[in-house]
């Protein structure tokens, strides 16, 4: 038996309440293990989409599968375990005054307790690396720490889907590589939104690009950075002397 | 990001008042405010009573006097409210230093000094010697409606973010040349006040969409249940208990 896809979205359409539609029909199939980067220009609509994706917005057209559960009033808890969103501002995402009860949050709203909660947690923050740093209250964490915690609340939860928005945004270049290792150790699938192309290449052997609220164009990273009409069409820049056709493979 | 202000008050520390459970420190401190309130201000050896009592439990947690004097600090409004009281207050009077003083007005300002005192150094033993989460705890242990230790337990992690954001709208408008000197840049402060809400606002917003993300449903899990034994509640409830019999004493003598 083949597993069924980890995320499956078909013409999923939104608007905001103030009436600017954002999305126009997204289909974006992401198989099991893949990891996918999502590229394209500012107010393309990419966190509207991520946002769709564990039922946050609800309420347009269009349909999203998860591990092959369609998300609808009463599997939203169930797709909130298997989607897990890292958002931008770790700020945002570490909210208890301490790092272990932060990463313990999700897996006790599941209902996990005791020594099996303990060990979620223990085994989530080794993951990220940050398992000594599990009494520190997170606003006396460096920036990089705080979002490896922000990824270690989210695997805490097992999901069957990692999304991340911008991962690599504001990190310095040792946290932004120590970040990439992390995700390339995970066993799980990613869907990565970003604005680093050379991270995307490095990361995700398949990229999707929205513009305008559609999916653009879909396939291989390298294929698409050297597309450079389909770059230019979308306001997708590559940094100075960045040449996607000479990066080694991973 | 800095230490916190709401973080500096925590001394570490590995005395017995500091490895009390939080709760039995909340109750033996309301306890012991509450009966000190209610001492009447003519007994003024009870008052006595009571310092010595907090200066033995200021030892036991091994916090320097000097620590203690200079966090009272905050006491100071009411110490000049106080002050006032004799000057301001009708009837009866008395010559002190070649003043003549309201008998009621000085003894209104010894009891809101004496009480106020005794009050504040207490809540400083209480601050000093429990980590601000721990206190949280206690305060849910209490069974204190969890939407208010929710919320602070959000102002506790988010102290520092605001003041952070704060501080770098003050460093912007600093670095365009503002100086709030005079009354009408009041404008300003009050248009960055307004931005800062905004800001404090939104945040709270997106806080709240990555904890449904998490699972969210209302109800914040109980991650630690900080029991405490009986050992642990008598110990606690020493120096409410010896504050009682000062306390009976002195409504029985001054009867
Ligand atoms: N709360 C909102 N209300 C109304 N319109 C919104 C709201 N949030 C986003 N939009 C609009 O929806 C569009 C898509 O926004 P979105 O945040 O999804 O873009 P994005 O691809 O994540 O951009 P960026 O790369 O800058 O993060 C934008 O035009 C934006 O102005
Ligand atoms: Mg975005």
């Amino acid at each position: 038996m083949i597993d069924p896809p980890s995320l499956e979205c078909s013409g999923l359409a939104y608007a905001y309440p103030d009436g600017h539609q954002a999305l126009f029909g997204v289909d974006l199939t992401v198989q099991r293990g893949e990891r996918v980067a999502l590229l394209g220009p500012n107010g393309a609509g990419k966190t509207t989409l991520v946002l769709h994706l564990n039922g946050i917005l609800t309420g347009g057209l269009g349909r999203v599968r998860v591990g092959g559960l369609d998300l609808g009033k009463d599997t939203v808890q169930e797709i909130r375990r298997r989607v897990g969103v890292v958002f931008q501002d770790p700020d945002d995402q570490l909210f208890m005054p301490r790092v272990r009860d932060d990463v313990a949050f999700g897996p006790a709203n599941l209902g996990l307790r005791g020594p099996e909660l303990e060990a979620r947690v223990t085994r989530a923050l080794e993951q990220v690396g940050m398992a000594e740093h599990a009494d520190r209250p997170p606003h006396h964490l460096s920036f990089g720490q705080r979002r490896r915690v922000a990824v270690a609340t989210v695997l805490a939860m097992e999901p069957e889907i990692l999304v991340l928005d911008e991962p690599s945004s504001n990190l310095d270049p040792a946290s932004r590589r120590e970040l990439a290792d992390i995700v390339l150790g995970l066993d799980v699938t990613v869907l990565m939104v970003t604005h680093d192309l050379p991270y995307a290449l490095e990361l995700c052997p398949r990229a999707a690009v929205l513009s305008g609220g559609v999916v653009v164009a879909d396939g291989p990273t390298r294929e698409i950075l050297c597309d450079d009409a389909l770059m230019t069409a979308h306001r997708l820049e590559l940094p100075y002397g960045f040449d996607p056709a000479r990066v080694p493979a991973r | 990001m800095g230490q916190g202000h709401l973080h500096r008050l925590h001394r570490p520390g590995d005395t017995v008042i500091h490895r009390l459970p939080p709760q039995t420190k909340l109750v033996a401190l309301f306890a012991f405010v509450v009966l000190v309130v209610l001492t009447p201000r003519e007994a003024f050896w009870a008052f006595g009573a009571y310092a010595l009592l907090l200066t033995a439990v200021v030892a036991l947690a091994e916090i320097p006097s000097r620590v203690v004097a200079r966090r009272a600090l905050v006491e100071v409004p009411f110490v000049l409210f106080a002050v006032l009281l004799p000057f301001v207050t009708p009837g009866p009077e008395v010559e002190v230093l070649g003043l003549s003083l309201s008998t009621e007005g000085l003894l209104g300002a010894w009891n809101i000094l004496a009480k106020a005192t005794l009050g504040v150094v207490a809540s400083i033993v209480l601050a000093a010697t429990t980590e601000p989460r721990s206190l949280l705890l206690g305060l849910e242990r209490l069974r204190l409606p969890s939407m208010l230790v929710q919320i602070a337990s959000f102002m506790l992690r988010y102290a520092d973010v605001i003041l952070g954001e704060m501080e770098r709208m003050r460093v912007a408008r600093e670095s365009r040349g503002f100086h709030a000197r005079h009354l009408g840049q009041a404008r300003v402060l009050a248009q960055s006040a307004g931005a800062l809400f905004i800001r404090a606002y939104e945040r709270g917003e997106r806080v709240h969409l990555a904890m449904l993300s998490r699972g969210y449903t209302g109800t914040m899990p109980v991650l630690d249940s900080v029991g405490a034994t009986t050992r642990e509640w008598t110990t606690a409830l020493v120096l409410p208990a010896a504050a009682l019999v000062v306390a009976a004493s002195a409504w029985v003598v001054t009867r």
